[in-house]
């Protein structure tokens, strides 16, 4: 140990974190006590460690008092230990030689009574001192970081996020799992509150996608596997088999004309269903890339091998269609990824009050998007599926929000988008619209101004929460209507309203497969399964997997506007790795006592990164520094007490066991 | 110059370790030249009152063997630390208690009961128990006291080095006297033997695979053992992984796993930790179900993992049991 | 010690779910029992059995073991590790004679401040029920028997060894065999 050549000087620093400590934790005492114990030269009390003063003072007595080990007892190390850390090198010492105390997340908010919370912060101030002898010198490692990115996902985040770093003349792979890049957005009608047309503003951007030299675009895909760690990730991409030679596929869509049948008979899961399509489609006309695709569900070659292949015809010497695609796999080396797998809608079915699929003439809001939409199943006509034009729309808010029942959070983008469908719905029908809202959030900019407009247009706004869309008529005008029943709780009264047609404002929820698409890229997830960002204020699009960002909807409910910021920060995290080059790793890896190792080969499969392999020669275990994560997970298992992780040594924890039951 | 003085004593053991010295073969005629035997019980005629009529440290080096668990045991390892200069925990008993630690999982009186009433053997209709003391013709005659509690010697005296084995092997204990004699000792406290584990010597060493993933595990006597296979990668439990070297791995040549009885390495605090966190670890399965199915092939972890360590692993005693 | 027992738990969390789930209590400000002292681990497949026994042997009444939830470990696989060491440890303790409420692993992820809570609460409460394990001061007892011996050859020892055989003879009991 170190401290059998110089005298272990240790300066411990408590921190007051203004009132956020100091209320609950008697700080004095705290420095009293830790200046009692063994080897520490100097115990201070400060009003906010990490601000320049503080991390200054450190600095200044590691020069003038000799100190040799840091302590700081303040807030949670995955906060400011990085910082403490600075200060103790920029103070002449070895970054490692400091050890963090956590008395604010793990103590003084969580504990009212001051007694305790000081007792518990002495015990905790005295483990880091006791561990703190144990620590050596280390050099934090710089690994070189790929230039290639990988975006997943291909709507409006991940468009926007591949655009940024291509521009910047980075390689990027863009993977979307659908037959077309252009995700929720591409199916909207309209954007609010500027009703730009969606397709106006999205679709330039993702052929640019498409013909940009930077881009590898690869849509029907699906990432598999990823492995490797920040600056050096292995990815293997699934491509499904579209039955379509893309680099044949010229997009001329004559195949879609010659198929044997004759009409579109499958539902058009584009256009919510809403309209028809035939096995070999292409999503929507400004689909990228323009390349058909064939559904092996409904092509009758596909599926029964017996069909005259007229589309084989019609494709000639072009020779795009291949029915004996396979699955492909593609392996990418890429130092950072960003994910932007997107959201999906609330199943209006799990509120089966409000009558979807039970009336017809009940719509989720994505549905009258597409039916107000130009290049929509009806060319925009609002039709309803027992063909009435309606004379009145009721519009309910929060379907699948602000609900204990189904999800607590606010989707942040109904009350507009409901707004906008409003103000659509009016134009093409004229018809009167009742918006059923429980507050309406227009926290955007030009967002209440649309609300006023819209207010000034006419629509009709009743504040309460619908009980039940029902097709029982109680009066004449009831007749043959849907009646929505609310409490008007501005009113104060229950009302009945009857209209032609229900438009679900449904809320946005995590994908389906969020939970394996967060194992695949080792992410977090928030208890709604939205994933985790780093810190929701300091590294809003980082994970907690360095070298992997999250951008768009997969984080939370989010509109346009920000989820292109979103994904031009994670953009910028990404460039920023790339241009500084490498990444500095947490010296946290471990090593084998060559000496000491028998050989035993119990740690060789325990290590989830293969980062441990058995040398034939010298007959002991060999860890691959560059491989190790630092889990530790090997040392525990050694039987023989032969390997050692850096800044988790058996002694610096046993230490810390020992000075945590030492404080009575 | 008068010949080094040598002590052999036994505590709690059962003789083996007597029997290595005798193991030593022809070499213990080289030992018994440069050497004075003192005090031997189990070879020699000795009596406590030549022992305490002794000159402190007058003993150059004593072996003691066997677990202190009783008033006289531990009164002669008093004795003895006095008598000698350098007192040597010899064999697995004295370094860490060795199988009559195992008695630490008991209540004194239920290992009585069971020993003078309950063995299938014991004949013993009146209950007849020793008897601390008794006047026979006259005389007071004394019988010693068992201990609640079985001990290693470090528990009860200061020791000086240690030579682990059950019993310690007849090379190990060369080299320890070799060293004393010699006087190149290692510093205070050190075993002597190496510091690396058994698969380190074990003849059966290349033929562990990298993966083995238990999917259950078995006890020597439920399967014929393969004679050059690894026994992990047999799903045996072998202790060798988390056990000292030094024995020439002799069970593992003779066709049965280690049970640790050098105890473990000198970066280990507690060898049967040790052992269960790498067997465990790998075991196949990652559900509970499937993780205990595995493990019922061990169904006496103490048993198996501190055969010869429970007196001085970090829990010593089962805890609940009365003082 | 005269101060009234409480429980004293040793927490191991790993890195980058238990500790976070604490730090989100934190920030919550979620209060619950101040017993426990958390130890950060990266992973919590580094958490070794022997530190669990140390604990324990050092004065803790419980030790509470954090990771992350099946498949969701951060490092891919550690937490089974951890999962497959406690189904034994549990046996091996239980035969020491350890009570099964005072070692205990969780699954509590980056999200769960509240569990955080709700466990400490609860392991506190158990604990409290069971009493104090007091391993140290369990040794002290068990050392006890010896105590009084060892003054008696150290008296009989420093009195002269000559002059000593008779009185220790008479005070002690003679030994039996050899």
């Amino acid at each position: 140990m170190n401290s059998n050549r110089e005298e272990l000087r240790i300066g411990f620093y408590v921190c007051h974190c203004g009132h956020n400590i100091a209320a609950t934790v008697d700080c004095a005492e705290v420095a009293r006590y830790v200046g009692t114990l063994p080897h520490v030269a100097l115990s201070r009390e400060y009003k906010y460690m990490c601000s320049d003063p503080g991390q200054e003072l450190i600095q200044q007595d590691i020069r003038e008092h000799k100190l040799n080990r840091v302590v700081v007892a303040s807030c949670s190390p995955l906060l400011h230990e990085h910082t403490f850390r600075g200060a103790t090198e920029a103070g002449g010492l070895n970054p490692f030689y400091f050890h963090m105390v956590n008395i604010r997340e793990h103590n003084s908010w969580v504990h009212t009574d001051r007694k305790e919370a000081t007792e518990k912060a002495k015990a905790l101030a005295q483990a880091a001192i006791e561990r703190v002898a144990h620590h050596k010198a280390l050099e934090v490692k710089r690994v070189k970081i790929h230039a290639d990115v990988l975006v997943v996902g291909g709507g409006i985040a991940g468009i926007h996020a591949a655009m940024t770093m291509a521009n910047a003349g980075k390689k990027v792979y863009l993977v979307e799992r659908e037959p077309t890049i252009g995700g929720h957005m591409a199916k909207f009608d309209k954007t609010f509150p500027t009703l730009d047309c969606a397709a106006c503003i999205l679709t330039p951007k993702m052929s640019e996608v498409g013909n940009h030299p930077n881009i590898t675009l690869w849509t029907y895909s699906e990432v598999t596997k990823v492995d490797g760690y920040v600056g050096n990730y292995k990815v293997t991409v699934k491509h499904k088999p579209r039955y379509i030679v893309e680099d044949a596929c010229v997009g001329c869509m004559e195949c879609i004309d010659a198929c044997v049948y004759k009409t579109p008979k499958f539902e058009d899961e584009f256009n919510e269903g809403l309209g028809k399509r035939k096995p070999v489609f292409i999503p929507f006309p400004q689909a990228t890339p323009q390349v058909v695709i064939i559904d092996p569900e409904t092509c009758l070659n596909l599926k029964t091998g017996k069909c005259k292949k007229t589309c084989v015809e019609a494709c000639a010497d072009r020779m795009a269609i291949d029915f004996t695609q396979k699955e492909t796999f593609d392996e990418i080396e890429v130092g950072t990824m960003i994910v932007a797998t997107g959201f999906k809608t609330f199943d209006a079915k799990r509120v089966p009050a409000y009558g979807y699929g039970i009336y017809p003439n009940v719509y989720t809001a994505l549905e009258v998007e597409r039916l107000v939409n130009a290049s929509g199943p009806t060319g925009g006509e609002v039709i309803t599926r027992d063909g009435r034009h309606p004379k009145s729309i009721g519009i309910i808010h929060c379907v699948g929000s602000r609900d204990k029942k189904t999800n607590v959070w606010c989707s942040r983008v109904c009350c507009m988008y409901s707004m906008k469908l409003a103000l659509l719905l009016k134009e093409h029908t004229g018809a009167e619209i009742y918006n059923f809202y429980i507050d309406i959030r227009t926290p955007g900019k030009g967002y209440e101004e649309f609300y006023n407009k819209l207010l000034d247009e006419g629509v009709h706004f009743i504040r309460g929460r619908v009980g039940e869309v029902t097709d029982w008529a109680m009066t004449p005008e009831e007749e043959g209507k849907l009646t929505i029943r609310v409490e008007d709780t501005l009113a104060g009264y229950v009302r009945r309203i009857p209209v032609d047609m229900v438009v679900l404002a449904t809320g946005l929820e995590p994908q389906q497969d969020a939970q394996d698409v967060r194992r695949l890229f080792n992410l977090s997830c928030g208890g709604e399964g939205w994933f985790l960002e780093r810190h929701p204020k300091l590294a809003p699009v980082s994970t907690f997997t360095d070298g992997i960002f999250i951008a768009g909807g997969c984080q939370g409910p989010r509109d346009i506007p920000d989820t292109v910021a979103q994904a031009g920060a994670a953009a910028a995290e990404c460039l920023a790795l790339i241009d500084k080059g490498y990444v500095e790793q947490e010296p946290n890896t471990a090593f084998v006592l060559a000496e000491e190792c028998s050989g035993c080969k119990s740690c060789i499969p325990l290590c989830p990164y293969t980062a441990i392999t058995f040398d034939e020669s010298s007959k002991v275990a060999v860890i691959n520094e560059a491989l190790c994560k630092g889990c530790g997970t090997c040392v525990a298992s050694c039987p023989s007490g032969s390997i050692v992780q850096n800044l988790f040594e058996d002694d610096e924890v046993f230490s810390e066991i020992k000075g945590v039951l030492a404080y009575d | 110059m008068s010949k080094p003085k040598l002590g052999i004593y036994w505590c709690a053991s059962c003789g083996g370790c007597e029997e290595t010295v005798v193991d030593l073969a022809e070499d213990i005629l080289g030992v018994v030249e440069k050497v004075d035997i003192v005090l031997w019980p189990v070879a020699m005629d000795f009596k406590y009152e030549d022992l305490r009529a002794m000159e402190d440290k007058s003993i150059f080096a004593t072996l003691l063997n066997g677990a202190i668990r009783s008033t006289e045991q531990e009164e002669m390892a008093h004795l003895l630390r006095r008598k000698s200069q350098y007192l040597i925990a010899y064999g697995s008993c004295a370094v860490t208690g060795g199988i009559p630690g195992l008695a630490n999982q008991f209540p004194r009186e239920q290992i009585l009961k069971y020993v003078y009433e309950e063995t299938p053997s014991t004949v013993n209709e009146k209950k007849t128990r020793p008897q601390l003391k008794f006047v026979e013709s006259g005389r007071e005659v004394h019988l010693p006291e068992l201990w609640n509690v079985v001990r290693s010697l470090d528990q009860v005296v200061d020791v000086d080095f240690y030579v682990p084995g059950c019993p310690p092997t007849p090379n190990i204990t060369r080299e320890a006297v070799n060293a004393l004699l010699s006087g190149k000792l290692p510093p205070k406290g050190s075993v002597l033997c190496p510091d690396k584990a058994l698969c380190d010597e074990c003849a059966r060493k290349d033929s562990k695979p990298t993966n083995v993933a238990f999917v259950e595990f078995k006890r020597p006597h439920q399967q014929l053992l393969d004679p050059t296979k690894c026994f992990l990668a047999q799903g045996v439990v072998c202790m060798g992984p988390a056990t000292r070297s030094g024995c020439g791995a002799q069970c593992t040549s003779g066709n049965m796993p280690c049970t640790g009885c050098f105890g473990g390495t000198s970066r280990v605090r507690d060898q049967g930790a040790k052992i269960l966190s790498s067997l465990c670890a790998n075991i196949e399965a990652k559900d509970e179900a499937g993780i205990n199915k595995a493990l019922e092939g061990i169904p006496d972890p103490v048993g198996t993992f501190y055969r010869y360590g429970l007196a001085k692993s970090l829990l010593r005693r089962r805890v609940n049991l009365p003082a | 010690m005269t101060k009234e027992w409480k429980p004293r738990i040793v927490a191991f969390f790993c890195n980058w779910c238990t500790y976070t789930a604490a730090d989100l209590a934190g920030v919550s400000r979620l209060k619950y029992a101040s017993n426990v002292r958390v130890i950060r681990l990266m992973c919590s497949g580094r958490v070794d059995p022997q530190f669990i026994l140390e604990a324990l042997t050092r004065g803790a009444d419980g030790v509470l073991i954090g990771g992350c939830h099946p498949f969701d470990c951060h490092y891919v696989e550690g937490n089974y590790k951890m999962l497959r060491r406690y189904q034994l440890l549990k046996r091996l303790l239980a035969d020491m004679g350890i009570e099964d409420q005072r070692v205990r692993l969780e699954w509590i992820s980056a999200a769960e401040g509240e569990k955080v809570k709700r466990v400490i609460n609860e392991m506190t409460q158990q604990i409290q029920a069971l009493g104090p394990l007091g391993f140290p001061s369990k040794v002290a007892d068990w050392d006890r028997e010896m105590t009084e011996l060892e003054h008696h050859v150290t008296a009989a020892a420093a009195g002269g060894c000559a002059c000593g055989e008779s009185e220790m003879a008479a005070a002690k009991p003679e030994v039996a065999h050899v």
